[in-house]
């Protein structure tokens, strides 16, 4: 567990160097001259320059703000408004989560019944719907489906206003209904694409479940096929399924950046786009560092899970 | 009335490369108490038969014919509530391979319990006691301790020990073990044996032991039949049928066909060929192609099992005719 954890920290050294190495090598803009304005003289770029770092050698700023993260957390200024970025970050955090899980809990109250029934009915007309449904979801894009869901039912711009449109999020704390309302439909234009998957994944670990010598035990003992299906079958098939789940929600819990930008959800996902669009380098590395901490944990969460749910595997 | 009656039956699957037919015409009568044992190679429909007493076999793509009587209930014809009674309450199986039958995430302790609670309403403690009893009578040293292991960390033997609490947990009047000991260790086969012919006494239930090995058969049954692609080829009583087997193929299967042309050293021969396959089984008698008897009207016509003496009867024409003949004509 120890060296797992090592490497985890490792990993996390490695992606914050990558990103700091991608943004110098290929930059996409000068931070300096985005900040200043149009009419800058030479003098305040170069001023600029100094107060933000920007005229240290490459390794010395990573050193700098290595041992920033490391000690305090400290995740540096933007460049663009000078707020810390951790702040802003840890503000964005909570419509991120929203998203993320709330999506997530759908995609699975989907997945999980839909993935029963194609496998105790493989290759009827409700698999190969499903198998279908699937198919056409996975291979639309985010956006469209987001898109066409507030031309849809936006409350400002939709054909049927039932809910809010995009940018009317408002935090769980405030107002529970709007809340939800504004997250609604993010949360059904997320799941819908992982929940195909989830219920073909589901489907198939279940149907190798239900082949298994231990179903057959079960059913000499008598048991009722729910039961068999339930308590037998499905506990081996979503043991597994666990890696998985773990992994996308972690990833997804790191801001959704086109969710968040078609419904202009002010997560962590718009944070780090706005922060590429305005070459704000500390905000860029925060929000990639944030996300990879969040597939760190993901991944050491679920290795404990999956341990705890399947006896056989140790560490 | 017998306990077990099976008449008739015939269970065919099917399949992409075609229709397998694994059983055919099978008819065997168990007694009370009673021990029957049915051999014969991978492939030769011992299994299935026992799969389909208790219904196991049942799916879509099978086809099931006859009668399987328990107590003179059709058991192939219940509807599914009710044959999910009769399973485990009434008739219990022990299976081949105890590490992929029971389930690898849950307590060893649990899944008997989880037997014992199958039918009618018993209390957790009730069960969880009773459990822990049942452990112990099937020699399961510190039953307490082992109740909380998950199979993967007991031993092979074990692990069938616990197969046979959960199949016993009800009391059962049947039980079928399926290959019980093929799985285990040498040492551990005569062990688990030896656990079964002590339950049975213990419980008064009937016994169907299906085996490849005829030694295993050889130990403890009354009545043995043996069959060969999907039918019983010969059946009796156990040492009828191991010491004196009449069939070419039972012979085979004890290694002792005896070749009159060939030296005393070649006595002992396997069984030349191998078994057919479950789609293309050769027409009339399905052994003749590994036949050292056969004759033409083998390939022919199908041999129907008929007695060479009150309770032997064996499914081969041409050794019966001998047989008769050796009878009628008194030695010289």
């Amino acid at each position: 567990m120890l060296r797992r954890l090592a490497w985890s920290a490792l990993l996390l050294v490695i992606v914050s160097f990558l990103t700091f190495l991608v943004f110098y090598v290929l930059p996409s803009a000068d931070p300096a001259l985005l900040r200043v304005g149009r009419q800058a003289t030479p003098d305040q770029i170069a001023q600029v320059r100094s107060t933000f770092g920007l005229d240290e050698p490459f390794y010395e700023q990573f050193r700098i703000y290595f041992t920033d993260v490391v000690t305090k957390f400290d995740l540096g200024y933007s460049y663009y408004s000078e707020v810390s970025v951790r702040e802003e970050i840890v503000s964005r955090l909570p419509a991120s989560i929203s998203v993320a899980l709330g999506a997530f809990v759908l995609w699975m109250v989907i997945a999980i019944p839909v993935g029963i029934l194609t496998a105790l009915r493989p290759r009827s007309r409700s698999d190969r719907a499903v198998t279908g449904v699937t198919l056409v979801f996975m291979s639309t894009p985010t956006y469209f489906l987001g898109l066409v869901a507030l031309f849809l039912f936006a409350r400002d711009i939709g054909r049927f206003p039932l809910v809010g449109g995009a940018g009317t999020y408002v935090p769980l704390s405030e107002d529970p209904k709007a809340w939800f309302e504004s997250l609604i439909w993010p949360w059904i234009v997320l799941a819908l694409g992982f929940a195909g998957l989830y219920a073909r994944l589901i489907g198939e670990h279940l149907r190798e479940a239900m082949a298994q010598d231990f179903v057959r035990t079960a059913r000499a003992k008598g048991l009722s096929e729910s039961r068999i299906v339930m308590r037998h079958g499905l506990r081996a098939a979503l043991a597994p399924m666990v890696t998985v789940a773990g992994l996308d929600l972690g990833y997804l819990l790191g801001g959704t950046i086109l969710v968040e930008t078609v419904f202009n959800i002010p997560g962590v996902g718009r944070y780090a786009v706005e922060a590429i669009q305005n070459g704000d380098l500390p905000a860029i590395q925060g929000t990639v560092l944030f996300g990879a901490i969040f597939i760190v944990l993901a991944v050491l969460v679920t290795d404990v899970l999956y341990a705890v749910l399947d006896p056989r595997v140790r560490y | 009335m017998a306990l077990l009656e099976v008449r008739d039956l015939g269970v065919s699957f099917h399949t992409a490369e075609g229709v397998v037919h694994a059983v055919n015409d099978v008819s065997l009568t168990l007694e009370r108490g009673r021990t029957l044992g049915l051999v014969g190679e991978s492939g030769s429909g011992k299994t299935v038969t026992a799969l389909t007493v208790l219904g196991l076999t049942r799916s879509e793509n099978t086809e099931l014919h006859g009668e399987v009587l328990l107590d003179g209930i059709d058991l192939l014809e219940l509807p599914p509530a009710k044959l999910r009674s009769v399973r485990g309450r009434r008739v219990a199986m022990v299976f081949q391979d105890p590490l992929s039958a029971l389930h690898p995430m849950y307590r060893v302790g649990w899944q008997i319990e989880e037997a014992i609670r199958a039918h009618g309403r018993v209390g957790r403690n009730a069960a969880r006691s009773r459990a822990i009893e049942l452990l112990r009578s099937v020699g399961i040293p510190s039953p307490e301790a082992r109740a909380d292991a998950y199979p993967h960390e007991l031993s092979g033997g074990m692990r069938q020990r616990i197969m046979i609490a959960i199949a016993l947990a009800l009391g059962p009047d049947l039980l079928i073990a399926d290959e019980p000991t093929s799985a285990l260790d040498i040492t551990v086969q005569a062990q688990i044996l030896e656990l079964l012919a002590r339950l049975q006494q213990e419980t008064g239930m009937a016994l169907v032991l299906v085996s490849h090995d005829l030694g295993v058969i050889a130990e403890q049954t009354d009545e043995v039949a043996v069959m060969y692609a999907g039918r019983i080829v010969e059946h009796g009583p156990g040492e009828v049928v191991i010491g004196s087997a009449l069939h070419p193929y039972t012979r085979g299967l004890l290694g002792s066909i005896p070749h009159v042309d060939r030296p005393r050293a070649d006595r002992l021969t396997p069984i030349p060929g191998s078994p057919p396959s479950a789609v293309r089984v050769p027409t009339g008698c399905a052994f003749h192609p590994r036949c050292a008897l056969a004759r033409p009207s083998c390939e022919r016509e199908i041999p129907r099992l008929s007695p060479v003496e009150p309770h032997h009867r064996i499914a081969c024409p041409v050794v019966a005719r001998e047989v008769t003949r050796a009878r009628a004509t008194p030695p010289s």
